[in-house]
C-alpha cells in the first residue's frame, strides 16, 4: 500500500475505529484487501478479455506466450474493449443518477410527488431559457415540465447533438465535430458503447477509445450535468455553509441516521421529515436527545451543501461507521454501498434499510422509496431508526469525538456572488487572481478511497502542495470530504497552508484555499466554472488554454473513470493515482497518456505520489501560464517539494 | 486582514439602514407616506437607487421596498472569528445597502427642508453632470478623488489638492473627523473652492459622500446610455470610463468603511494613510487593489494614480508655474495683479495664421519691444500676441478654430487670466506669476507646447511672436482685423447649399450608440461646440475620428432638408435605427439626441409654436415639464417627432426648424437665453421682417403654464397664432 508509514489511515477517527474494529473482530475492506493479495496481473494491465465463452483469452504483456485471444484481438482491442465496458457502466451510473432527478422533477410538475417543490426558479428559468421554451404566460410548472420533458428527451435522443454540449466553448465543441465524438443521446451513446465491445464488433482501439470518450462525454456534459441541474432546480442552489465533518459528529444519545449513497432524492426527504413534530416527539418518547442525520460518500455531499447536514465519513469510513454501534439506521440507495455492511451490522441494533429498486442486499430491510409517497416512506425510515436507537447497546458505542468545521455549498452561481455580492456577481477576481500572478491556477481534486494507498493520505497531501502552491482547489465527492475533515475547507486553512498569493486571495474573499462544490455529478460544475472563466476573458478561448488540471488521488470506481475522460477529453489535464486498467497496451495507454492531448487538448497521467502528482499539475499548470503570456507569479515558488511516498504498511 | 474590512463595513452598514429607517419612518409620520422626495435639479429619481435596482423612488412610500430590500438581502451578519462565511460578496451588499440609505436618507433631509451649509454644495445637479461628467468619461478629465475627513496638518491638506489640481483631478472633500473637516483647513490656507477650481465640497459629514457618488453614477446612465437596472452594465461602466478613487486620512471608522465599500463597488479604490488600514490588494472588483496604505504624505497621490490606472499626461511645459486645466476656473483680482493686457485701459489682440513651412522656425519666440520687468505693479500694456503656424496639413479654415484654444491654454497656467478672444483680449498675470518668474516670452511657451501636443497632426511648426512695441503692434492689428473681416464672411456667408457635404460627429456614440449628429454649415451640433467648420477641420486631424464627411447626394426634399445620401449615412451609422432623416423639421423624422445636447425644442399645440429651454433654466415650462424631465425624453439615439435637442446658435439659424416656419414658431424661451442673445435675436426678427417679435416671446415672467403662455401670446399678436398649423404641416410637399 502506498502511503504514510504504518498508519492505515492518516484521519485520526479513522485509525481509532480501524484499531477499535480489529479489537472486536470486525474485517474491514484492508483486511479483505490483504486476504486477497496478490491481486491478479492480467485484470490490472487490462489484457484479460472474458467478452465471449471462447476466452477467458490473457495475453502475455512480456511478448512470450499468447499474443492474440481467441478471437485474434491484440492486447489493444482487449484493453480499449475493457475500458470501453468500465466507463459505459461508469457513465451509465452518473447518467441513471441523473434521469431519477430528471423524473423526480418531472412528477412534481405533474404535482405527483408528494413533498417536493421547485426551490430554484431562478435556475428553472435559466434553464428554459437556453432550451428555447416560452415561459410568458406559463405558470412554474408548466414551465417545469417543459423543461423536464426536454431533459428527458436528450436521455433517449437517438439522433442529433445533446443540449447541454453547447454550454461548452465553441472551440471544444468544434474539436468534438471534427474527432467524431459529440455526443448524441445519453442512453443510446452507452448501448452503442456496449456494442462495440461484443466479440467481433469494434477492433481498432483508437477508434474505440474516441467511442469511449463521445460516452464519457454524455456522462460530464448530460447525465452527470442534468443531475446536477435538476438537483439545483428542485432542492435548491446551494449558497456556502457551515458544518462539520468526521465520525464525531454522531451523537451518543441522540437517533443517528446516517445516508449512504449517491441519490439526493430520498435524503432531502429525510432532512424535512426529521423535522416534522410527530416524528421528533418520537424520537423524544424513546427518550433521545433529537434525530442526527449525517452523510457518507455523495448523499451526504448533496444534504451538506444544501442543508449543510453533516458529514459523517468518505467511502472508507462507511463500515467504521457502523464499527461505532451508535448507528442506529444506515440508509443506503445506490453507488459504492459495500456488501459487508450488512456483516458488521449483524451483531448490533444497527438497521441498514436500502431504498432504491435498483439495489437489493441479501438480509437487509427494504423500505423502497417512490417519489410520489416520499414523505412517508422518509418517515417510516425514521420510525425504524427510533425503534433501533431503543434497542441500542449504550456499552457498545464506541464514538471517536474528533470533527472538523468546514464551509462547502460553492457552486458556479454562488462562487459568482461570492466573489461580488448582489450587483457586482463576476468572476473576475478569480480571472485576475491569475493574470496578476496570485493565483497560479486552479485545479480540481476529487474521486473516492482506495486501500491500495493509505486512507485521505493522497488527497490531504496533493492538496497542501497544491495550495502551498497558489493553486485554487475545488474538490467534490470523497476527496472533499477527506480534505474537509483534514480541516483545509476552514477558511483559517489559508493561513496554515496556503502560499502567500492564494493567501491574499482567500482573505479578501473570506474563502478556505480548498472549496467544497458537491457530489461526484457535480464535476460537472467545475466543468462549467471552467466555461465561466473562459467567457469572463484573459484567459484563453477554450478550456485547454486554462491554467487549470484535475486529478482523483484515491480513485477506485468506474465512475472515476468516466469523469477522468470526459474531464481530459474537455481539454484539462488529468492526473490519476492508480493507472486505468490498460497499461498492457502501448496503444491505449500511449493514446490517453500523450495522443489525446493533440486531438483534444487534455490527457491523463498515472503518478501514485500524490506529491509528485501535484507537481505534474503545477507543471501543466505553468506552461499554459507561459502559452497565455501571463506574468509571472508574484511570490516566489516555495521550497521545493519533500520526496516521494513514504514507504507502504 | 480584509475580515476586518468588511466587518467594520458590515457594521457601519447596519448603522446607515438602521438610521434611514428610523428617518423614514419618522418621515412618514410627519409627512404621510405620499410626501414627494426629491433632489433638486435632476431628472433622475434617487438616482443611485434608480440606477442599480431600476426602482424610481419619488415618494416615501417608494422608499419601503428599497429599505426592505437592504434589511433583507443586503444585509449580513458580521463575519465570525471562526469559520467565517465569505465576506467579499456580504461586504459588496453592504457598500451597496449603504448607499441606498444614504441617498433616502439625504432625500428625507431635503424633503424636512434640508440646505447644504455655507461653502457646501451638497446634492450636485445633472448639468453638473454632464459639464464635468463628460470630461470624466471622454478622458479630458482623467479622474476625480473624493477625500474624507481632514488631512493631518493644514499643509497636506493643501499640498495633496495641489497635487491633485496639478493632474487635473476633480476633488471632493467629505467627512469630518471630531467636527473638523478638510474644507476648514483649505479655508484656512486660502484655497478657493468651488467647480472652477476643481475643489468641490459636497459637505461636512460622511453621508455627503453619496452626492459624489450619486453624481457619478448618473454619467453611465447619460453618456452610457444605460438603463437604470442594468446593475452589472452600470458599475462596469462606473469602473471602467470614471477614473475615481477615494483618500481617506487617519483611522477609519465603520461609517468611512461602510461608504468605501459603496466605492469600490463602483470600481474606485481607496487609499488610506492610516498605519491601522488593513489591505486588500488582490483586483477584479476595482481595476487594480481595492483598499490600499499610503503612510507617506508626499507619495499619497502618486499611489492613488497608480492604484486607480488614471491615465495622466502631467504637461511639461516650460514655464515658472504649474500648469493644468484645474487652474482654468482660477480669477486674478485687481490687488493680487502684477500687470494687465486689454480690457477698460489698453489693448490686446491675438491672432493666429498660416505660415509657409519654410518662413518660420519651430519654437522661436520673440518678445517685440519690452517686456513686463520694467513696468510698475498694476499697469495696463497694450499688446498683441501672433501665431505663425505651418504644417503640410495646415489650411487657412483652420486658423480661427486653433485662434480659439488660446483662451483655454493660457487659462491653465496659475496666475494667468484670459478671457474673450481677436480683439478683445483682456489677459492679467498675478503677482505671484511675476514673482515666481512668468514672462511675456512663456506665452509662447505656453502655446507652441499646447498645440503641438492637441493639433500635432495639422501642426507641424510654431512661432510666436509676442508684439508690445507700439509700430509693430499697430501693424499687427491691423493685419489681424483684416483677418478677422474675412472669415467672418467666409464663415457668415457660408449656407448649406454651397457644400456638398455636411459632417457627422459621432463622438457620443459610445454613450447613445445610435445617435448621429449631422452637422451642416446652418446647423451646429447640438451641443454647441462643433459647428461645420471644427467638424471639417477635425477630419483633417483624425481621418478615421468622430467627424466624417456625408456626401449629401440627391435631393429628396430642399424644404425638409431630405437628401439620399444623407439619409444612407444616417441609416448606416445609426445602427440602421434611424431610417428617414430631415435636417430641418421637428415634426418629420427630425434628428436624433445623445444627451448633450444644450437646449431643447419642444412642441406647443395650443400655441400652434415652439418654446425652448437651456439646460441652466431649473424652473417650470409652459408644457408643465422642466428641462429635466424633458431631457430624459429627447436622448439616447431616437427620433421624437415634436421634441429636437439642439445647439443654442441653431436657434439664430435661417435653417433653424424652417420646414415649419422657422424662427416665428418661438413662442417662449427662458430670460437667461432672451437676455444673452437679445441683439442676435432682434437681427434675425428683422431679417424676418417681424421687427418687435422678440418681446413678443414669452418668458418665465410672464408664464410658466399654458394658460398664462396663451393669455400673453394673444395679448402681443405673436405671429405663430396665425401660421398654418404646426400639427398639420404635411410630411412632404415635394408629392
Amino acid at each position: 500500500m502506498a502511503g504514510n508509514g504504518n498508519r492505515t489511515s492518516v484521519d485520526d477517527a479513522s485509525q481509532q475505529m480501524i484499531d477499535h474494529a480489529a479489537a472486536c473482530g470486525f474485517e474491514l475492506a484492508w483486511d479483505r484487501y490483504q486476504a486477497l493479495l496478490p491481486q491478479c496481473d492480467f485484470g490490472k494491465l487490462g489484457i484479460c478479455c472474458t467478452n465471449c465463452v471462447l476466452g477467458p483469452c490473457r495475453i502475455d504483456p512480456f511478448g512470450e506466450g499468447a499474443e492474440c485471444g481467441v478471437c485474434g484481438a491484440t492486447a489493444d482491442t482487449i484493453a480499449a474493449r475493457n475500458l470501453a465496458r468500465h466507463v459505459a457502466c461508469g457513465a451509465a451510473s452518473h447518467s441513471d443518477h441523473g434521469r431519477d432527478v430528471v423524473r423526480t422533477l418531472l412528477e412534481t410538475a405533474q404535482g405527483k410527488a408528494e413533498g417536493y417543490e421547485i426551490k430554484n426558479e431562478t435556475k428553472l428559468y435559466a434553464l428554459a431559457e437556453q432550451f428555447g421554451i416560452e415561459t410568458d404566460g406559463k405558470d412554474l410548472r408548466q414551465v417545469a415540465l417543459e423543461v423536464a420533458e426536454t431533459a428527458l428527451a436528450d436521455f433517449g435522443r437517438q439522433e442529433g447533438v445533446l443540449r447541454l454540449v453547447s454550454r461548452a466553448p465553441e472551440p471544444l465543441q468544434k474539436k468534438w465535430q471534427r474527432m467524431g465524438v459529440t455526443p448524441t443521446g445519453i442512453d443510446a451513446d452507452v448501448v452503442r458503447l456496449m456494442h462495440a465491445t461484443h466479440m467481433g464488433v469494434d477492433n481498432d482501439p483508437i477508434h474505440i477509445l474516441k467511442q469511449v470518450i463521445r460516452t464519457a462525454l454524455s456522462d460530464g456534459w448530460g447525465g452527470s450535468m442534468y443531475a446536477t441541474d435538476c438537483s439545483d432546480i428542485l432542492f435548491g442552489g446551494p449558497e456556502p455553509i457551515r458544518s462539520r465533518a468526521n465520525l464525531g459528529v454522531l451523537r451518543p444519545n441522540a437517533v443517528n441516521v446516517v445516508v449512504h449513497g449517491h441519490e439526493p432524492t430520498l435524503s432531502e426527504m429525510l432532512v424535512a421529515a426529521a423535522q416534522s413534530p410527530d416524528i421528533r416527539n418520537l424520537a423524544e418518547e424513546a427518550g433521545a436527545d433529537g434525530f442526527q442525520l449525517a452523510g457518507i460518500c455523495c448523499t451526504a455531499n448533496e444534504i451538506l451543501m444544501r442543508h449543510g447536514i453533516p458529514i459523517a465519513g468518505n467511502f472508507l469510513q462507511q463500515e467504521l461507521a457502523l464499527a461505532t454501534g451508535a448507528v442506529d439506521a444506515m440508509v443506503v440507495d445506490v453507488q459504492c454501498v459495500f456488501p459487508s455492511a450488512v456483516k458488521i451490522a449483524k451483531d448490533m441494533s444497527t438497521r441498514i434499510i436500502s431504498t432504491s429498486k435498483k439495489a437489493a442486499f441479501e438480509g437487509v430491510e427494504q423500505i423502497e422509496f417512490d417519489e410520489e409517497h416520499a414523505l412517508q416512506s422518509a418517515k417510516k425510515i425514521l420510525t425504524a431508526a427510533v425503534e433501533a436507537f431503543k434497542q441500542r447497546d449504550p456499552a457498545a458505542a464506541d464514538l471517536p469525538d474528533s470533527s472538523e468545521h468546514l464551509v462547502a455549498g460553492y457552486t458556479v452561481e454562488s462562487i459568482f456572488s461570492t466573489l461580488g455580492g448582489t450587483y457586482r456577481p463576476l468572476f473576475r477576481p478569480l480571472n485576475r487572481g491569475i493574470m496578476d500572478g496570485r493565483l497560479r491556477g486552479v485545479a480540481g481534486v476529487v474521486g473516492c478511497n482506495n486501500v491500495k494507498i493509505t486512507h485521505d493520505w493522497g488527497h490531504v497531501e496533493m492538496v497542501k502542495e497544491l495550495i502551498r502552491n497558489d493553486v485554487l482547489v475545488v474538490q467534490t465527492g470523497c476527496s472533499a470530504i477527506a480534505c474537509a475533515k483534514a480541516g483545509l475547507m476552514r477558511p483559517e486553512a489559508a493561513d496554515l497552508y496556503a502560499g502567500k498569493g492564494l493567501k491574499e486571495i482567500c482573505d479578501a474573499v473570506g474563502i478556505a484555499p480548498v472549496l467544497h462544490v458537491g457530489s461526484c455529478v457535480d464535476n460537472s460544475r467545475i466543468l462549467l466554472a471552467c466555461v465561466e472563466m473562459v467567457k469572463e476573458g484573459g484567459l484563453g478561448d477554450d478550456l485547454s488554454d486554462l491554467p487549470v488540471a484535475g486529478a482523483a488521488p484515491e480513485w477506485m470506481s468506474e465512475k472515476a473513470m468516466a469523469i477522468a475522460t470526459y474531464v481530459a477529453a474537455s481539454g484539462i489535464f488529468t492526473v490519476l493515482s492508480e493507472p486505468f486498467p490498460v497499461m498492457g497496451s502501448k496503444a491505449v495507454r500511449q493514446y490517453l497518456t500523450e495522443g489525446m492531448e493533440a486531438d483534444f487538448g487534455g490527457m491523463l497521467a498515472f503518478e501514485q505520489d500524490p506529491v509528485a502528482a501535484a507537481h505534474l499539475m503545477i507543471d501543466h499548470i505553468n506552461k499554459k501560464r507561459e502559452a497565455l503570456g501571463l506574468t509571472e507569479m508574484m511570490y516566489e515558488m516555495p521550497e521545493p517539494a519533500r520526496k516521494a511516498a513514504a514507504p507502504a504498511k | 486582514m480584509s475580515r476586518k474590512v468588511f466587518s467594520a463595513v458590515i457594521r457601519g452598514a447596519h448603522g446607515f439602514v438602521k438610521e434611514a429607517e428610523a428617518a423614514w419612518e419618522k418621515a412618514v409620520d410627519e409627512h404621510g407616506e405620499k410626501a414627494e422626495l426629491k433632489f433638486p435639479e435632476t431628472a433622475f429619481a434617487l438616482p443611485m437607487i434608480l440606477a442599480l435596482t431600476g426602482r424610481k423612488v419619488q415618494t416615501l412610500a417608494d422608499c419601503e421596498p428599497v429599505l426592505k430590500h437592504c434589511r433583507e438581502d443586503l444585509l449580513r451578519e458580521v463575519p465570525s472569528d471562526e469559520v467565517w462565511l465569505p465576506y467579499l460578496g456580504h461586504g459588496l451588499d453592504a457598500g451597496a445597502a449603504t448607499l441606498f440609505a444614504q441617498e433616502i436618507l439625504g432625500a428625507v433631509e431635503h424633503l424636512n427642508g434640508f440646505e447644504p451649509d455655507d461653502g457646501y454644495l451638497g446634492f450636485l445637479s445633472d448639468t453638473a453632470m454632464r459639464e464635468i461628467g463628460i470630461q470624466l468619461v471622454d478622458g479630458r478629465m482623467p479622474g476625480f478623488a473624493a477625500i474624507l475627513g481632514p488631512a493631518p496638518t493644514d499643509e497636506i491638506a493643501v499640498n495633496t489638492v495641489r497635487e491633485l489640481q496639478k493632474r487635473n483631478i476633480l476633488i471632493f472633500p467629505v467627512a469630518n473627523r471630531d467636527g473638523e473637516t478638510m474644507k476648514e483647513q483649505l479655508d484656512r490656507q486660502n484655497v478657493q473652492t468651488g467647480w472652477d477650481t476643481y475643489i468641490v465640497p459636497t459637505g461636512p459629514r460622511t453621508l455627503d459622500a453619496i452626492y459624489v457618488l450619486n453624481w457619478a453614477v448618473r454619467s453611465a446612465l447619460t453618456f452610457g446610455g444605460l438603463k437604470p437596472g442594468k446593475f452589472q452594465d452600470i458599475l462596469q461602466y462606473s469602473r471602467d470610463r470614471v477614473f475615481a478613487f477615494g483618500i481617506t486620512f487617519g483611522n477609519i471608522p465603520d461609517d468611512w468603511y461602510a461608504t468605501g465599500a459603496g466605492a469600490i463597488l463602483m470600481g474606485y479604490p481607496v487609499i488610506s494613510d492610516s498605519d491601522d488600514t488593513p489591505e486588500v490588494r488582490p483586483t477584479g472588483v476595482t481595476t487594480y487593489e481595492a483598499l490600499v496604505r499610503e503612510t507617506d504624505a508626499e507619495e499619497l497621490v502618486p499611489t492613488c494614480i497608480e492604484v486607480r490606472g488614471v491615465k495622466v499626461k502631467i504637461e511639461e511645459i516650460d514655464i515658472p508655474v504649474s500648469f493644468a486645466a484645474a487652474f482654468e476656473g482660477e480669477r486674478v483680482r485687481r490687488d493680487d495683479m502684477q500687470v494687465e493686457f486689454g480690457g477698460k485701459s489698453s489693448h490686446c489682440v491675438e491672432y493666429l495664421h498660416m505660415a509657409e513651412m519654410d518662413d518660420i522656425t519651430d519654437g522661436s519666440i520673440e518678445v517685440v519691444g519690452a517686456d513686463i520687468d520694467e513696468v510698475e505693479v498694476g499697469a495696463s500694456v497694450d499688446m498683441g500676441i501672433e501665431v505663425l503656424v505651418a504644417g503640410r496639413e495646415m489650411q487657412e479654415d483652420f486658423e480661427g478654430i486653433l485662434e480659439r484654444q488660446i483662451h483655454r491654454y493660457l487659462n491653465h497656467a496659475t496666475g494667468v487670466m484670459h478671457i474673450g478672444q481677436r480683439h478683445l483680449v483682456w489677459l492679467r498675470f498675478s503677482k505671484t506669476a511675476f514673482e515666481q518668474g512668468f514672462r511675456l516670452k512663456h506665452i509662447g511657451n505656453i502655446l507652441h507646447a499646447k498645440l503641438h501636443d492637441e493639433y500635432g497632426k495639422i501642426v507641424d511648426k510654431v512661432a510666436v511672436r509676442i508684439v508690445t512695441e507700439p509700430d509693430a503692434l499697430k501693424d499687427l492689428m491691423e493685419r489681424a482685423e483684416a483677418a478677422y473681416e474675412a472669415r467672418d464672411l467666409r464663415l457668415a456667408g457660408l449656407t448649406d447649399e454651397e457644400v456638398d457635404v455636411f459632417y457627422s460627429c459621432t463622438l457620443c456614440q459610445t454613450f447613445a450608440p445610435n445617435h448621429v449628429c449631422v452637422v451642416s454649415p446652418e446647423r451646429q451640433g447640438l451641443c454647441g461646440a462643433y459647428d461645420w467648420l471644427d467638424c471639417k477641420a477635425a477630419f483633417q486631424i483624425s481621418p478615421e475620428g468622430c467627424n466624417q464627411p456625408i456626401p449629401k447626394g440627391r435631393t429628396r426634399d430642399k424644404a425638409m432638408g431630405e437628401w439620399e445620401g444623407v439619409n444612407e449615412f444616417v441609416y448606416d451609422h445609426s445602427n440602421r435605427s434611424v431610417e428617414r432623416y430631415c435636417q430641418y423639421s421637428l415634426m418629420h423624422h427630425p434628428m436624433t439626441s445623445c444627451g448633450c445636447f444644450e437646449c431643447i425644442v419642444a412642441i406647443v399645440p395650443e400655441a400652434n409654436g415652439v418654446m425652448v429651454v437651456n439646460r441652466e433654466y431649473g424652473g417650470m415650462t409652459p408644457i408643465g415639464m422642466e428641462f429635466s424631465t424633458l431631457a430624459g425624453q429627447v436622448g439616447g439615439g431616437v427620433q421624437t417627432p415634436g421634441f429636437l435637442g439642439i445647439g443654442r446658435r441653431y436657434i439664430l439659424s435661417e435653417k433653424f426648424i424652417s420646414y415649419e416656419g422657422g424662427f416665428k414658431r418661438i413662442v417662449w424661451l427662458p430670460k437667461e437665453i432672451k437676455d444673452a442673445m437679445r441683439e442676435e435675436l432682434e437681427e434675425r426678427a428683422e431679417e424676418e421682417g417681424v421687427p418687435d417679435f422678440v418681446d413678443k416671446i414669452a418668458d418665465e415672467t410672464v408664464a410658466t403654464d399654458s394658460k398664462s403662455l396663451m393669455a400673453f401670446l394673444q395679448e402681443v399678436d405673436h405671429p405663430a397664432l396665425e401660421m398654418e398649423s404646426l400639427l398639420g404641416v404635411p410630411g412632404s410637399r415635394r408629392d
